[in-house]
């Protein structure tokens, strides 16, 4: 009898063990492919030449292979979008933290999460359709696809994930300590600045930078809004291309295995992955530093 | 029956005794009674929790420089007593007080009477420890800087001087500058007590403020109660009657929500008037 039970429990724990391995084997998998390639690829093209050159034309020739303009239009999504979803989003969750009774809480949490579920290619149709005419509106040489558009899609995307990380760390202050500070006098902007904001100052941090970790790496909205051109230049108004947006194109297109332009699709994912991979570690690594517990 | 009677008997000796043993100053007060000048006087205190009425018709008069302890069962009001004083209440949904509370001739109830301004008269101290996730530090001068004191120089005063009425300086004063996290629960409730001084508070108002901890913590701050009550008036809201006895010099008995009966607590503890005073004194129920 004893036996037996044994027996199944050992069935039960490998068998699960073997469910989370495939998630460890998938990962490894990935990463083996993306470098194998890579590696092919920086056999060709100096690695130097990849990262310092301000021409991308990986399938016209002269072929050119410098990535700056895709990784400058990367930064410039990640960058504006922050400034629309790092405020907003700190700001929603001071206020469901702070402010709000439980009846506009119980109508604003599920909207923040609605929009947390929407797929990214209606924001990228939201972006194309509606935000970038009213930009036209205000500002007449905008073009068709600009980065500001999509910029503000991803912002609104990403909201959702900085105000419920940041709320998640504001209610996890007991209330008591607000009662403390209430007790001294203290209105509830002085209790959200001075005693809520700095205690959860890390939690927000990594918050952020998930937040920019995710603007990163979106492939959808970029690749409908904010055009095909890897041009380098630094006006949100104008078209640019993304590392996402350039191996979304690509990918679409007819390339053969073993070519240069297959090649340089793993080149780019390898450093879109590198780059994640860092901007996650520094969130962990911001959490798990000053961690504040009761 | 009679083994009732008796068991009864037992417990009014026990703490009768343990009155005598722990109130040396006895003789000296009642001489000073007449003396006495009323600092809080609350009048038709009726208080509702939405449809609870948690307070009803309470009138009581808290004496300056003297501890009033309020006793009663879990639920009876006090705590909820408390907060009417400093109208912590406010911070809960849906709550109705009616009457007044009139601190230093004043109605603190009154709409106009700014509540920063009441708050910084009457401390709190509560329950569970909440020293603030900040230094040992900034903790004691968050109301003084709250209150506009910018200069440096007088915050160290400050700090100095409310940590050593709180009997917490010597154990902190090398360390003032770590979080306040890393205390014990006792120190941290001694903090909490230090951070209500440094605004220089006339009254304190302190919630059960040694459930949560030790019988040695718990001595410490009953000793500094003794000494604070030289400069500041205390409500003290306590579960254990025998604190009260040990510490207060008046004591009101609390159940559902009214007073059935207060005074000296030498008088309460030993002759009450009301049977069911008696009976939670003697421990017929908790």
């Amino acid at each position: 009898m004893n036996k037996k039970i044994k027996q199944k429990e050992f069935i039960i724990e490998k068998t699960l063990l073997l469910f989370a391995g495939i998630t460890i084997i998938t990962t490894i998998a990935i990463i083996l492919t993306l470098f194998g390639e890579s590696f092919l690829f920086f056999r060709e093209i100096p690695i130097w030449d990849f990262l310092t050159g301000t021409t991308w034309a990986p399938t016209l020739k002269p072929r050119s292979f410098g990535v700056l303009p895709l990784l400058v239009g990367t930064l410039m999504v990640a960058l504006f979008s922050s400034i629309i979803s790092l405020p907003l989003g700190l700001g929603s969750a001071i206020y469901l933290s702070e402010y709000s009774n439980k009846k506009a809480r119980k109508v604003i949490k599920p909207i923040l999460e609605l929009l947390a579920g929407i797929p990214s290619i209606v924001y990228g149709f939201f972006a194309l359709t509606f935000i970038t005419p009213i930009i036209k509106q205000i500002l007449p040489q905008t073009e068709i696809f600009n980065v500001a558009s999509a910029s503000i899609a991803i912002g609104i995307m990403t909201l959702p994930m900085v105000a419920s990380l940041c709320e998640d760390a504001m209610m996890a202050i007991p209330d008591s300590v607000r009662n403390g500070a209430y007790a001294l006098g203290s209105t509830k902007m002085e209790v959200a600045l001075k005693i809520i904001l700095p205690s959860t100052a890390t939690s927000i941090a990594s918050a952020f930078v998930l937040a920019i970790s995710r603007a990163i790496g979106e492939t959808m909205i970029v690749a409908i809004a904010a055009g095909q051109s890897p041009m380098l230049n630094f006006n949100p108004l104008a078209s640019i291309q993304t590392m996402t947006g350039f191996m979304v194109n690509l990918s679409l297109g007819d390339i053969q295995q073993g070519t240069i332009e297959y090649k340089t699709l793993f080149a780019v994912g390898a450093m879109l992955f590198m780059i994640t991979l860092i901007m996650n570690l520094i969130a962990k690594g911001i959490l798990h530093r000053n961690k504040v517990r009761y | 029956m009679i083994e009732q009677e008796e068991n009864k008997q037992q417990k009014n000796d026990r703490i009768k005794s343990r009155l005598i043993l722990n109130k040396p100053k006895n003789n000296e007060e009642s001489i000073n009674t007449s003396k006495e000048n009323i600092k809080i006087e609350c009048k038709d205190i009726d208080f509702h929790y939405g449809t609870n009425h948690a307070l009803k018709n309470v009138n009581l008069q808290i004496m300056e420089n003297r501890i009033t302890a309020l006793i009663g069962p879990s639920g009876c009001g006090k705590s909820t007593f408390i907060r009417t004083i400093n109208r912590m209440y406010e911070h809960v949904v849906d709550t109705k007080i009616e009457g007044t509370i009139h601190l230093d001739k004043e109605n603190v109830l009154a709409p106009d009477y700014d509540v920063t301004e009441l708050r910084k008269k009457v401390g709190m101290v509560f329950q569970k420890p909440n020293p603030f996730p900040k230094s040992i530090y900034e903790n004691v001068i968050y109301g003084p800087r709250k209150h506009g004191l910018k200069n440096k120089g007088q915050l160290d005063l400050i700090v100095e001087r409310s940590l050593k009425k709180a009997a917490l300086w010597d154990e902190v004063k090398d360390r003032l500058h770590t979080s306040a996290l890393g205390l014990s629960g006792g120190q941290q409730q001694r903090l909490c007590i230090a951070r209500c001084l440094a605004v220089d508070p006339e009254v304190l108002l302190m919630d059960e403020p040694t459930s949560a901890l030790d019988p040695i913590a718990t001595l410490k701050i009953e000793d500094l109660f003794q000494a604070l009550r030289e400069e500041y008036t205390i409500v003290i809201v306590t579960h254990s009657m025998q604190q009260a006895a040990r510490i207060s010099d008046n004591t009101a008995f609390f159940l559902n929500g009214e007073i059935i009966e207060s005074g000296l607590t030498d008088d309460l503890f030993t002759k009450p008037k009301d049977s069911r005073t008696e009976d939670y004194i003697t421990g017929r129920f908790s």
